[in-house]
């Protein structure tokens, strides 16, 4: 008789079994933890991204591929600022970590860069957080982690992230750095893609602390990130300190308030399977067996958008034209529902939301009839 | 959103069309607008990888940079850039008419009269979309303070000659362009999801192709069904049918298409140098213009369907008849070009990187000004904006039913009639609220007196626009049976406290600004981009 399985394992096993024979797991990438943050109620996301499935190989088995993708001149350009930051064993990028965040730290010279190579995320994982606590054993002296691995609980399984860079300070604190090619311009950077990188660190400062809090003594993980991006048009670093309490804060929530994947998992039929192998009408099924909650903001955060947007729209769904669409009819949320009510078809006269509809459509005519008169 | 687009939207998702979110066109369009069709390389910030331009759509101009990161062909790029805009810009500046604008005399610090010049027209640029705007503000950040050989001959990358002067141009249409109303720089997707509301987000609403699919559906199509296509449909190599209208290119035509023929024009390129002979050097110059080629092709490619969209945009908008007061706004743009004009001619150095106190506090107060006579004008144009404003309870419409003669109680009475309005709207009225109405184009103020019957009678009294005389001047006092249209908000924007002179700014706010001086040119590295 095999030895009783804890409940870690068997969920393991569990979301091993929805993955597929054979597909490695996907690791959480940026896009991943954005669409975490722009739909935390969305239980097919949370159950795809917690098994660790491939959502863009599925959307394209599905017959809805996702638009997304990098350039590659894109891709050159980033890495080879990326590399440029961190050359000469990241002297600028300590230099940069000194001048905006510590000033009165000793100035970093000859900065210990440990190697964090090691087989598989598990081992990765293990070996950086090895090298933080070492770090810890260095006071006085700057340790740069380049490319570290860490690891986080998100809904019951485990996440793994990858940030550009950690940096342990003199006094032992840690700090998050995020390398980002779109520039800051005059001292000021683009909000949208600034918020994105705040959001984005703010997950890998949530990792970070959980680390830090099974260590004694514990080290501070500092909430003042790092961002460092091009200056104005030339290829040369500029940083700034990016305060992230805000987003570290909504991010924990979020994390908090996620369905647990456990429970989704339970509710799923047996031998659910969304392994891209898979002809299409079984893995429409097995996808149409998990709710999901449509935005159209998931069209810029999740791979599977388009094909979760052609459903909601066979459905009617208000939702589908926007959240905000949605929050202003009250309890009507299909598009038949909210016409019929608002042609005095269906609906109860004394629902406010339904008078309002009423009360809108009336003027709506009577303008654009005032408009065809002249 | 208000309710009333929201019902659009869903009127237009379940006729498969995109429904009237505006009676009458809200923004000016010249009768020779430049459009201008940008593209850029990924991860570079604004370096452009090519471009459509021109006034002709049947003949726009195709500038192309073969190879983006070189920066001897991105200053190409730029003057035959400048080539198209400033005569285009200089064709509008020629003409002028004679206007009268209100200055400080400096001597006696009184408000007089002065005779100036006012352009006849300004220069109207049309961008696909929202991120063109942002392009052509990038593309003039990084220009103007650029100094050819001709200013500083020590300059190590010296630009050509009308370079920085486009880039003046092109950071006047940005900032422009930030104020609510103006239309020197428009960008297509903005001005078609102000007068059409389409089946599907405003996010969705973003991409040219599909907004045009909602308004123009192709024959035999439902507006959901070809906007789809727009997003979606690939042809056998894998390329988007409708490319993005950019200026960021898709990644599947970057990586695919385009990084091949740019590797291919690099090789050629250094074929040519490596030549030992001329007949050698003849046959790679062949390749190396065959690989030029191809990459123009290719930026032709994509920016030619993104062309013809943004032109049938215009034909769907001249359409619609023009705003009442369209032409009034479009007259503050005239004065805007004017100025900058005056400015250019009069030898000042560009708009500096970072504003002075002064000048930030009056854009700002310019863009909130120009925010609020936009919502009203719009208002007063247009029964549909209207009507989003009675739901709301800012307007109210509905017929006299009764007017009453009073007079004021002054030692010259003057008269301040009752009138009562029947409406079926619920504005939102307190105790002596303002109301306006627009009588010949001035607003006429009333004081709200009190409501009958649940508020489905308004009591009114008139207070001015009715003469000097005991007697109201004839048609200046709504009758018995008129249909009238009170608004809560008021027709013409005051403008705010006045700013010191930007010599006057108090310490507080970091002084004097002093001379302006001539910032410096942003200093360059080998690997820069532009």
């Amino acid at each position: 008789m095999p030895p009783p399985r804890t409940r870690g394992t068997a969920l393991r096993h569990r979301l091993a079994e929805l993955r597929g024979p054979d597909v490695p797991a996907k690791a959480l990438d940026a896009r991943a933890l954005a669409a975490l943050a722009a739909n935390p109620g969305c239980a097919r996301r949370a159950i795809l991204d917690g098994a660790g499935v491939n959502k863009a190989a599925l959307a394209s088995a599905l017959g809805a591929p996702s638009a997304f993708g990098q350039s590659q001149f894109a891709l050159t350009r980033g890495n080879a600022f990326e590399a440029k930051v961190k050359a000469d064993g990241g002297a600028e990028l300590l230099r940069l970590v000194h001048e905006k965040l510590d000033r009165s730290a000793e100035p970093p010279t000859g900065a210990r860069v440990p190697d964090l190579t090691a087989t598989g995320p598990q081992g990765r994982t293990a070996r950086t957080a090895l090298e933080l606590r070492e770090a810890g054993a260095h006071p006085g002296a700057w340790t740069l982690l380049d490319h570290p691995m860490l690891a986080l609980d998100v809904a019951g399984s485990l996440a793994f992230l990858e940030p550009d860079a950690v940096v342990v300070h003199p006094d032992g604190s840690w700090t998050v750095v995020e390398i980002k090619s779109f520039p800051l311009l005059d001292g000021s950077a683009d909000p949208a893609k600034v918020g994105a990188a705040a959001r984005q660190a703010a997950v890998y400062v949530l990792a970070l602390e959980e680390l830090a809090a099974r260590l004694r003594p514990a080290p501070r993980v500092r909430h003042r990130i790092l961002l460092v991006c091009p200056r104005d048009f030339s290829n040369l670093p500029a940083a700034s300190a990016v305060d992230i309490r805000k987003q570290r804060a909504v991010t924990a929530r979020q994390l908090n308030r996620l369905t647990r994947i456990e429970e989704i998992a339970e509710k799923l039929p047996e031998g659910t399977c969304f392994s891209p192998e898979l002809p299409a009408d079984e893995l429409t099924a097995a996808v149409e067996s998990v709710p999901a909650t449509y935005a159209p903001e998931c069209l810029s955060t999740c791979e599977l958008a388009f094909h979760c947007r052609t459903r909601s729209r066979e459905e009617g769904a208000v939702t589908s034209l926007g959240r905000p669409a949605r929050a202003e009819l009250g309890g009507l949320s299909t598009v038949a529902e909210v016409l019929a009510a608002a042609r005095g078809e269906t609906g109860d006269p004394a629902d406010p939301a339904v008078a309002a509809l009423r009360r809108a459509a009336a003027l709506r005519a009577e303008a654009l009839e005032a408009a065809a008169c002249r | 959103m208000s309710l009333i687009s929201t019902l659009a939207r869903l009127e237009a998702v379940s006729t498969g069309r995109a429904q009237p979110a505006a009676t009458v066109r809200h923004r000016h369009l010249s009768d020779r607008p430049l459009v201008f069709v940008p593209l850029t390389t990924a991860g570079e910030a604004g370096a452009p990888l090519g471009a459509l331009v021109g006034t002709d759509r049947d003949a726009p101009r195709l500038l192309a940079v073969p190879q983006p990161r070189d920066r001897d062909l991105r200053f190409a790029f730029l003057a035959e850039l400048a080539d198209v805009v400033l005569p285009y810009v200089d064709g509008c500046a020629e003409a002028v008419e004679a206007a009268e604008r209100t200055e400080t005399d400096p001597e006696t610090g009184k408000r007089i009269k002065v005779e100036v010049d006012l352009c006849a027209d300004a220069p109207q640029l049309i961008v696909p979309s929202r991120a063109g705007i942002d392009l052509v503000r990038l593309l003039g950040r990084s220009t103007r303070f650029r100094r050819t050989a001709e200013q500083d001959p020590q300059a190590p990358y010296p630009a050509p000659p009308r370079v920085p002067l486009l880039g003046r141009w092109l950071t006047h249409f940005g900032e422009r362009a930030r104020v609510p109303g103006s239309s020197l720089l428009l960008a297509m997707t903005d001005v078609l999801g102000r007068h059409w509301a389409t089946g599907q987000s405003t996010l969705e609403d973003q991409h040219l192709g599909a907004l045009l699919a909602w308004i123009d559906p192709p024959e035999g199509e439902t507006g959901a069904q070809a906007a789809l296509r727009a997003e979606l449909e690939r042809d056998e190599r894998g390329q988007l049918r409708c490319p993005p209208a950019g200026p960021a290119t898709d990644p599947a035509f970057d990586n695919k298409l385009l990084a091949p023929a740019i590797e291919r024009y690099d090789r050629a390129r250094t074929a040519l140098a490596a030549a030992e002979d001329g007949l050698q050097a003849d046959d790679r110059l062949g390749a190396l213009t065959a690989a030029e080629r191809e990459i123009r092709d290719l930026v032709l490619s994509r920016t030619r369907p993104t062309w013809d969209a943004v032109w049938r945009g215009l034909d769907r908008l001249r359409e619609l008849p023009e705003g009442a007061h369209v032409e009034e706004r479009w007259t503050r743009d005239r004065w805007s070009f004017t100025g900058h004009r005056d400015r250019v001619l009069a030898g000042e150095p560009p708009q500096p990187r970072r504003d002075d106190a002064v000048t930030a506090a009056n854009k700002l107060a310019t863009r909130e000004r120009e925010q609020a006579r936009l919502e009203a004008q719009e208002a007063l144009d247009d029964p549909l904006v209207m009507a989003g404003r009675r739901l709301s309870g800012e307007a109210f419409a509905g017929e006299v039913t009764d007017v009453v003669m009073a007079y004021s109680e002054s030692k010259r009475p003057s008269p301040r009639p009752l009138v009562t309005v029947r409406t079926d709207d619920r504005p939102h009225l307190g105790e002596r609220t303002k109301v306006y109405r627009s009588l010949g184009g001035k607003p006429q103020s009333a004081e709200f007196v009190t409501a009958e019957e649940d508020g489905a009678y308004v009591v009114l009294r008139i207070l001015d626009k009715m003469g000097r005389g005991k007697e109201p001047e004839p048609g200046s006092v709504p009758e018995k049976g008129d249909r009238v249209c009170f608004t809560l908000f008021e027709h013409e924007q005051r403008g705010g406290a006045k700013l010191p002179d930007p010599e006057e700014t108090p310490w507080t706010h970091g002084g004097p600004p002093g001379e302006p001086a001539l910032e410096a040119a942003d200093p360059v590295t080998e690997e820069d981009v532009l």
